[in-house]
């Protein structure tokens, strides 16, 4: 089991008196961000993530993981207390977290979100111990057409796995292609797409456009509908949470299924807001007494928060191992790994072991004080949450300007993160899809670099993509989940024929 | 609902489809013009992103017939909701253009106090204290603790930093 001993010495690279208090400061940011509107979880790494750049980068990601896990945890509060989702996977948390705490058991369902978050992303993390280092290790023979199809198989099942009509999946998505590719191509020198501006010689930094959209854009659509908090008191105490644990082991196939079906869309770029809503519906299928869930069933908040969180964790698989982030959040974290010159993908486990382990290890550790955190510290975040929106909103708008200027130390970025809150505004509000702008954003550097790579070897035909089984198969499969849609509708025309 | 709506949603997908396909035919001209083909040493600087805009202006095409075939008027935003839009949006910009002018510290102070005043109606010591605590806050935090330099004006320079 040499993982087991590069995980020990992962825990020796954690546990050094500055890195626990980066991490326990990571926890309590990252809770405060998922809980205020407008900060979730991706937009709350990118302003912090210059404020690391003088730091080691595993101090760096070790706080700005735990600035993750905290915003995992932070989207709970909001839904069951306020039936305000912080974050788009605790959608589903609402449906019987809030009814709950209606009843007065808001307690009990902060507790067995908590608890069940963290079990599911305790399982997710021995995932990742185990999984991460075989894909690094089979992927350490992967060339650029390889490369060039992971990525292509992560884009294409955003088109045929999502829930947004997929043209406007594909316009949103090679927009943040084409403004990654604005400024110096990397491998001419020639100058893109700037027409004649230098301010745009360096291009657009993905971190402005993160601010923007999901920072200003999330508050322009918190204003217009004229949010007030109501909200339940937290009424949480030991006794609740001794007494919720008793109850929540009743539960375990649910806990064990909601975490594999994170597990898997984590890994695979489905993201955590399907997973959560996929283990709520088949928790509700597979209960005894289905006409309890949306009127405050504990199962209800178990199912989809054990999913988010493994979800939610289990993306930093792919996104270490490979280069291709499962998440908006993972893809600002692979932007940061990139900024303090680690480059993402199976080299990271040969070269970097020390960051690696230590992240992995302050996966479990970071998860732990997570769950203390959390519970002991709820009713003074839901008493944060009763300050009103007319003072919160504009202190969120000078933090976002303050995360934007700190990237380049430039005064248009400014401007630029005020643009793409508009543009995330209007997108938002007429089902453009932002997570894979984002990730275009993030990867359309390494995506174009592999995609020439993989043209030059084969002087430009497109067969290079089916040269080998293996580069085949991740193709075809890209392929078929791009059509996906469209097969499913054949396959059920073809039967509906035949019955 | 409102009746009258200052746009609806159908107008507003065929604005942003159309600012797309605008979008994705300019990239295509410019990845033409610095070369969007096999060059000597393989492909050109514009072969890549040539494709990208070829994918914007097809996909938002679509978005855009699909919306000049729709019926439906439901509103984008309501007058009220976008109100309430203009309401943030508008300081907000002329904050980032005070930022400029005199400094992110000033011009978060006067940008929270307005806001506090106007929109949620606070009292003025109330309005005061939060407008000052957050900048000094922010520069304790960004040009003390963290070395990190931010814009600033006239004011931090009487105070000589």
């Amino acid at each position: 089991m040499e993982e087991l001993g590069a995980l020990l010495h992962g825990f020796a690279v954690v546990i050094t008196p500055y890195n626990l208090l980066m991490m326990l400061i990571g926890i309590t940011l990252g809770i405060l961000i998922g809980v205020l509107p407008g900060l979730g979880g991706a937009n709350g790494v990118a302003i912090l993530l210059p404020l690391t750049f003088s730091m080691s980068p595993t101090s760096a990601i070790i706080m700005l993981s735990c600035i993750y896990w905290g915003a995992l945890f932070g989207g709970a509060i909001t839904s069951i207390l306020f039936n305000i989702p912080g974050e788009p996977w605790s959608v589903a948390t609402t449906f019987d977290g809030h009814p709950l705490s209606k009843q007065g058991r808001s307690g009990e369902a902060l507790t067995a979100a908590f608890t069940s978050s963290f079990v599911g992303a305790f399982l997710a993390v021995i995932l990742v111990t185990f999984l991460s280092p075989l894909i690094a290790k089979f992927a350490l023979q992967f060339g650029p057409p390889e490369f060039f199809a992971i990525q292509l198989l992560t884009f294409c099942s955003f088109v045929g796995m999502g829930k947004e009509s997929p043209f406007k999946t594909i316009a949103a998505m090679m927009l943040g292609f084409a403004l990654a590719a604005v400024g110096i191509d990397t491998m001419t020198g020639q100058l893109r797409l700037i027409f004649g501006w230098h301010e745009l010689l360096t291009g657009f930094h993905f971190l402005i456009a993160v601010i923007g959209l999901f920072g200003v854009g999330e508050i322009l659509l918190t204003m217009e509908e004229g949010l007030a908090f109501k909200g339940a008191s937290a009424g949480i105490n030991t006794r609740v949470v001794l007494d919720t644990w008793k109850k929540l082991p009743k539960y375990w196939v649910t806990s064990l299924r909601s975490a594999a079906i994170g597990c898997w869309m984590g890994v695979t770029p489905g993201g955590a807001t399907p997973a959560s809503f996929m283990s709520y519906g088949l928790a509700k299928r597979f209960s005894p007494t289905p006409d309890k869930f949306g009127r405050g069933s504990v199962e209800g908040v178990v199912a989809p928060e054990t999913a988010a969180h493994a979800a939610g964790t289990s993306a930093l698989v792919p996104m270490l191992t490979l280069g291709i982030p499962g998440s908006p959040t993972a893809a600002v974290l692979l932007g940061g790994l990139l900024i303090w010159g680690l480059q993402p993908g199976p080299l990271l486990f040969v070269e970097q072991k020390d960051f690696v382990w230590g992240l992995i290890a302050s996966m479990y550790l970071g998860n732990i004080a997570g769950l203390i955190v959390v519970l002991t510290t709820v009713p003074l975040f839901a008493a944060v949450l009763r300050v009103p929106f007319s003072i919160i909103a504009p202190i969120i708008i000078v933090i976002c300007a303050v995360g934007a200027y700190t990237v380049k130390n430039a005064m248009i970025d400014v401007y630029m993160m005020l643009i793409f809150g508009i543009v995330g505004y209007v997108f938002k509000k007429l089902g453009y899809p932002l997570a894979p702008m984002v990730l275009a954003l993030v990867l359309g550097d390494m995506a174009e670099t592999a995609f020439r790579q993989s043209m030059l070897f084969s002087q430009g035909s497109v067969g290079v993509f089916w040269s080998n089984p293996l580069v085949g198969s991740i193709s075809t499969l890209a392929v078929v989940t791009l059509f996906w849609p469209l097969l499913q509708r054949a396959v059920g025309f073809l039967r509906g024929k035949a019955g | 609902m409102e009746r009258d709506a200052p746009v609806t949603t159908r107008m507003m997908e065929l604005i942003t489809a159309g600012v797309l396909m605008t979008i994705g035919a300019v990239v295509m001209i410019d990845s033409w013009r610095i070369g969007a083909q096999w060059g000597e040493f393989g492909p050109q600087s514009g072969y890549f992103p040539f494709y990208i805009g070829l994918l914007i202006f097809g996909s938002s095409l679509v978005v855009f017939v699909s919306a000049l075939f729709t019926k439906a008027t439901t509103p984008f935003v309501g007058w009220t909701g976008l109100g309430r839009v203009l309401q943030m949006l508008v300081p907000a910009v002329v904050f980032g253009f005070l930022v400029w002018l005199i400094g992110i510290y000033v011009a978060s102070a006067v940008f929270i106090g307005y806001f506090m005043r106007r929109v949620g109606r606070y009292a003025w010591h109330l309005a005061a204290i939060v407008s000052v605590g957050v900048p000094v806050a922010l520069f304790v935090l960004f040009e003390i603790w963290f070395l990190v330099p931010l814009p600033k004006g006239p004011l931090e320079d009487m105070l000589g930093y």
